[in-house]
């Protein structure tokens, strides 16, 4: 399997604030890697670089074999890119936007247009090529958007937060026309704060927050790694909070506090936990469900809530 | 060196397919947007021509109407190329983030900005020409050298086109452009020889002029329109000449400066 971006020490400042401080990771062709964390963590900038806007401050960035300093428009011809904001042509129709668009990679109108019908197909967006852009949904402008990134049937596509703002099932249709693409061989880079998009689509992911990686690895994996299996949600009054941990303690692989509920980790079987919870007369509800990426998240970028490590 | 030459070399096919991008949309809109640029002059013409016009007896050999009449037309192409490459050329940044989205493709900021100067150009030559063709229809153009006037109007687009577009690298918001109108351009409007003879007034506002673009392009305009053709034309073509080159890498630098960060 080939590497298609290599970071190295790579670090970006604005004026005096480092927004990335020195990230090293690799991306393999036809996977598709996510980059997670908080608003402001760097992802943002992170992709950034990779597309050639934010120039670099320091270290090394190599996409498709090429330095990003000196080869941006040889790299920004065989990227596709889908930002934040969605930035649309908003004088232009939707089939229009995608043969602009297509002009500026100097594709030929015949094939421009091939493409495009193609796109606009696949996307469940052909009765809408000639409306003008503002008359369609969000969901629409945003597939439309991946659409225009697609155009000239690029090598690696960037995806910066692509379903922020969106309905959930908007959402879920993206998932799956993004699932298609992967299987097609399509890179993918997704930024994302939603961990549950991350678990759909990545094979693999890092964890950023104030510009440094936290954590690395395939999602399954660092589950395991870092919550175990389960996660029991316990209820309890916050006076008995302490009680409740020094009796689970060493029954669990830790645990995580949001208020007065107990996120306790579990390794492997929930049993034992759940038939102490049951004869605590003071524990008002509890929950056993699987453990996810989130928990993961906010264990390790976790703003605001305690945690704890049990010896 | 090499880092001015950049600057020059923006001028190539990648900024030609941003051109193109606003001529698409222009397609859309043309009708409109002619029809106010022809009104606004015709009005002017009207007013002072036929107005104000009677009660002064000539200039320099001309009725007063043949006098401004050149005026007005380079006032309009300057006034459609600032328009476009401010307001216009801000929304396109700043609100629809139009910029944005071509710079991830192989075009870099510098050809956006080539490309929306071109444009700024094309509305101030069309301007330029038509409202030129409706002079020319009010027996207003005496002289075959009027048909070089286009060049003029070349020059003409590519200076303001570019003065504006270094105040779009600049402004904070929208409402800063006021400053540009106000303390550029509506003086140069009023002072370079568009409504009257600047010899009436003392020597220092005259060797001001001099600084204004749009002071030469009257003076080439209405010695194109009237025949009065002779060698001081070529220190006048050459000032703008040499104006559009000297600030030609300005408006990328701001620009770049703005956006890439």
């Amino acid at each position: 399997m080939s590497v298609v971006i290599e970071a190295n020490n790579l670090q970006k400042y604005y004026n005096n604030f480092q927004a990335v401080a020195g990230v090293d990771f690799q991306v393999m062709r036809s996977m598709c890697f996510g980059i997670l964390g908080p608003n402001g963590a760097g992802k943002t900038t992170t992709v950034g670089m990779i597309y050639c806007f934010t120039p670099i401050s320091g270290g090394e960035l190599n996409v498709l074999d090429m330095d990003v300093t000196h080869h941006p428009r040889e790299i920004k011809s065989r990227l596709g890119v889908v930002p934040q904001e969605n930035n649309l042509d908003q004088e232009l129709t939707v089939w229009e936007n995608l043969l602009v668009y297509a002009n500026y990679y100097g594709i030929k109108r015949a094939n421009a247009k091939e493409k495009a019908k193609e796109l606009l197909n696949f996307f469940g967006l052909s009765e809408k090529a000639h409306h003008q852009v503002e008359q369609i949904s969000g969901g629409m402008k945003r597939r439309l958007t991946i659409a225009r990134g697609l155009i000239h049937t690029p090598e690696i596509l960037i995806l910066d937060e692509p379903t922020t703002g969106l309905d959930p099932q908007s959402r879920r249709l993206i998932w799956e026309h993004l699932r298609q693409l992967k299987n097609r061989g399509l890179t993918l880079i997704l930024t994302t704060h939603y961990l549950e998009e991350a678990s759909h689509l990545c094979d693999d992911l890092i964890i950023m927050d104030d510009g440094i990686i936290l954590e690395e690895g395939k999602p399954y994996y660092l589950i395991q790694k870092h919550v175990g299996e389960k996660i029991v949600e316990i209820d309890t009054e916050e006076a008995k909070i302490n009680n409740v941990l020094e009796e689970l303690a060493p029954l669990s692989g830790g645990y995580q506090l949001a208020g007065q509920t107990i996120f306790l980790y579990i390794r492997k079987d929930e049993n034992p936990v759940v038939n102490k919870l049951n004869s605590f007369d003071y524990v008002n509800e509890y929950r056993v469900r699987p453990s996810n990426l989130e928990d993961v998240f906010l264990k390790l970028t976790g703003k605001g809530l305690s945690y704890g490590e049990f010896d | 060196m090499e880092n001015l030459i950049k600057y020059y070399n923006s001028v190539n096919s990648w900024a030609l397919k941003v051109l193109f991008r606003n001529l698409i949309v222009f397609k859309k809109t043309w009708a409109t947007s002619l029809a106010f640029n022809v009104v606004e002059p015709l009005l002017y013409l009207a007013a002072l021509g036929a107005g104000l016009g009677v009660m002064i007896p000539e200039i320099k050999g001309m009725t007063y109407t043949e006098f401004i009449a050149p005026g007005i037309v380079a006032t309009s192409a300057m006034w459609a190329s600032a328009a476009e490459c401010s307001y216009d050329s801000f929304v396109r940044m700043h609100f629809q983030k139009i910029y944005h989205a071509i710079i991830a493709t192989p075009i870099n900021i510098r050809e956006v900005v080539i490309g929306e100067l071109l444009y700024g150009t094309f509305k101030g030559i069309l301007s330029g020409i038509v409202i030129m063709i409706v002079i020319a229809l009010l027996g207003l153009v005496t002289s075959f050298w009027a048909l070089l006037t286009p060049v003029i109007f070349i020059l003409s687009g590519m200076i303001f086109s570019q003065i504006s577009m270094i105040w779009t690298g600049l402004v904070p918001k929208i409402d800063t452009f006021a400053y540009l109108f106000t303390l550029i351009i509506t003086p140069m409007f009023l002072f370079s020889e568009v409504f009257f003879p600047l010899d009436t007034l003392p020597e220092i506002v005259q060797q001001i002029a001099w600084f204004l673009p749009l002071y030469h392009i009257v003076f080439l305009l209405r010695a194109l329109t009237l025949g009065m053709v002779g060698p001081e034309l070529i220190h006048h073509f050459l000032w703008l000449v040499i104006f559009t080159l000297v600030i030609f890498p300005l408006p990328q630098l701001l620009m770049q400066r703005r956006l890439i960060k």
